[in-house]
């Protein structure tokens, strides 16, 4: 990515011709030629095979199979998103030997960070899906307006085309974000925009969902690694995430876990419980519903992450989080205004129990009007 | 549909049918019931209503040696789990807030593993008493269908809440969705069958030392 932001005034087939050139490197020669050592090499092995739940047997094999692998041709489209995830992924930690890991990809198409435009980046997607059909990972971010093509295009192609196209020629897909994952914002109530997410789209090839708003740089180079390690997708879940990492929820993994089970409770942002660390649940905490990482793999290369620095998880991996009713609404609240509810329904069935008190009473009445004594006659008939 | 739009419904849309029914259904009941009035006693009152009505809820609360003899398992059983339910239901910090958010105010709670043990609790005692209800020939004989459904109704949302808090068999968001919507169930039978017992108790007992009250013998 570097060499190709210096390389602006080049023409796109003499970029392309360049990435051919790049391609022939392995992974490893790659990374030595950036000034990774040996060592910090097999740290991220190590780190990474410990992290997805991997026998440590499991290192060398990893860094052979990193060091041998061939740059894969990724192809990156964004669609109705903001970006937020493509700056996750490449401003957390520059110097970090993840972030190199993504320099060493073969990134053909990312128009946010590709210095080509217009037709010269189009022509660069082409070319790199023709080269590498049947081989290349194509990586999505953001949702696909279903309503009107209109309502997001590029170079005039709609995403729905640019997708389904891209998809074909894929060796796999891996969706980047709540909105290409699930919909995310542009599918929260009411949707005006008709936002799907990949997994609606496409059924025939394999998926890997990597939700998050943004996800965990790391979770997407753990993704990367057992790719190209084991030239398959990891082991999902039951809404195609890797159950390495979002097998367990925030809560089961919270360090503030203690507080929740003995009912300490911070009440406001400000108060005792809050600067003793105690749990968020009563402002808001999706935690207990939240399958993510943040709570082990944290963020700002391992710094904390959001519960750790004061603030309820906002649940941002999983489907429609928008629609839970409010980020500070605890999870035992319910998400409509049931006060309001409650006294529109009350004064109602007042008034309707007094009418019927009322028809009963009537009724009642006229049944003792309409009482007669038996005689004895009536009983000889 | 997800498992999180799921949750969102029983939240939402759910919650709010299963209030509206709840409410509605034990305001029209009472005011039924409380509309249709007495017949006018023509006897002359020997003493008053109110004392012996209101003496009554409170001894009623107790029971006596002799009935406690009689049905030992009954009382005892029932009893805790009545108290079981009661701490579940109203001193577990989740649920605490959920009143909070629909009535303006909140109590303390109570630390969650005694809601916890509370729970097992609760679970254990109504199996028994339902075990015992079918193994008592008179027991079983005087049981309706509507009173295996409550009985029913009464024990999913302990035993589903117990799950959704230990997070067993299911992802965390299916089962917490699942628990309330158990819940949503419980409120909506509420108001047509005998667990309107919960409110309809305080007046009956009333009623029976009231009477009692009326004649100037004790209740």
């Amino acid at each position: 990515m570097t060499d190709r932001i210096n390389n602006k005034d080049k023409s796109p087939a003499d970029l392309v011709q360049l990435e051919k050139s790049r391609l022939d490197k392995t992974l490893g020669e790659t990374l030595r030629s950036q000034g990774i050592s040996r060592r910090s090499f097999l740290k991220f092995c190590a780190a990474t095979a410990s992290m997805m739940a991997m026998s440590p047997a499991m290192i060398p094999k990893i860094a052979h199979a990193l060091e041998n692998a061939r740059r894969p041709s990724v192809i990156w489209l964004s669609f109705q998103e903001c970006t937020g995830c493509t700056e996750s992924l490449t401003r957390a930690h520059a110097s970090t030997v993840e972030s190199l890991i993504f320099d060493s990809i073969s990134l053909d198409y990312h128009h946010t960070l590709q210095a080509a435009a217009g037709h010269a980046a189009e022509e660069a997607r082409e070319i790199a899906m023709e080269e590498n059909y049947g081989k290349y990972l194509l990586v999505v971010d953001g949702s696909i307006p279903m309503d009107n093509p209109g309502y997001s295009t590029i170079a005039g192609i709609s995403n729905y085309d640019m997708l389904m196209d891209t998809a074909k020629g894929a060796a796999a897909i891996i969706a980047v974000g709540t909105c290409a994952t699930y919909g995310g914002i542009p599918h929260a109530d009411p949707n005006p925009t008709g936002a799907v997410s990949v997994g609606d789209l496409i059924k025939d090839k394999p998926i890997i969902n990597v939700p998050g708003c943004p996800p965990i740089p790391v979770v997407i180079t753990g993704v990367l690694t057992h790719f190209l390690t084991f030239g398959s997708i990891p082991e999902l879940d039951h809404i195609g995430r890797p159950k390495v990492f979002y097998g367990q929820s925030i809560h089961d993994r919270c360090y503030r876990r203690p507080f929740y089970d003995k009912g300490l409770f911070a009440e406001t942002f400000d108060d005792e419980g809050a600067k003793k660390g105690w749990c968020l649940y009563k402002l808001g905490c999706k935690g207990p519903t939240t399958y993510n990482a943040c709570a082990t793999a944290k963020w700002n290369d391992g710094t904390s992450f959001p519960i750790e620095a004061g603030h309820p998880c906002i649940g941002c991996s999983e489907p429609d989080f928008w629609d839970g009713g409010g980020f500070y609404k605890a999870l035992s609240m319910p998400t409509a205004n049931i006060t309001e509810t409650a006294i529109y329904t009350a004064a109602g069935a007042a008034a309707a129990g007094v009418a019927l008190g009322a028809m009963n009473r009537s009724k009642k009445n006229s049944a003792a009007a309409a009482h007669s004594d038996t005689t004895i006659d009536d009983l000889e008939k | 549909m997800s498992e999180i739009e799921f949750l969102n419904w029983v939240r939402g849309p759910g919650f709010q049918i299963a209030v509206i029914i709840f409410i509605a259904g034990v305001i029209i009941r009472f005011a039924e019931i409380l509309l249709l009035g007495r017949k006018t006693n023509l006897a002359e009152a020997k003493g008053s209503e109110m004392g012996g009505g209101m003496r009554t809820i409170v001894t009623r609360s107790v029971p006596d040696k002799s009935t406690l003899k009689r049905s030992a398992f009954t009382i005892v059983a029932g009893y805790i789990f009545h108290i079981g339910l009661f701490v579940t239901i109203f001193l577990f910090a989740p649920h605490i807030l959920l009143f909070k958010d629909l009535i303006g105010f909140g109590w303390p709670s109570v630390p969650t593993p005694v809601v916890d043990a509370m729970a097992v609790v609760s679970i254990i005692a109504l199996l028994a008493i339902l075990v015992h209800r079918m193994r008592d020939n008179v027991l079983r004989f005087i049981t309706t269908k509507e009173d295996y459904v409550v009985w029913l109704l009464t024990i999913l949302p302990l035993i589903t809440g117990y799950m959704a808090f230990h997070r067993i068999g299911m992802t965390a968001p299916t089962l917490l969705a699942i628990h309330i919507l158990t819940v949503e169930l419980l409120l909506v039978v509420f108001p047509f069958t005998k667990l309107m017992h919960a409110f309809t108790l305080v007046f009956a007992r009333w009623y029976n030392g009231a009477i009692s009250g009326y004649r100037g013998v004790e209740s």
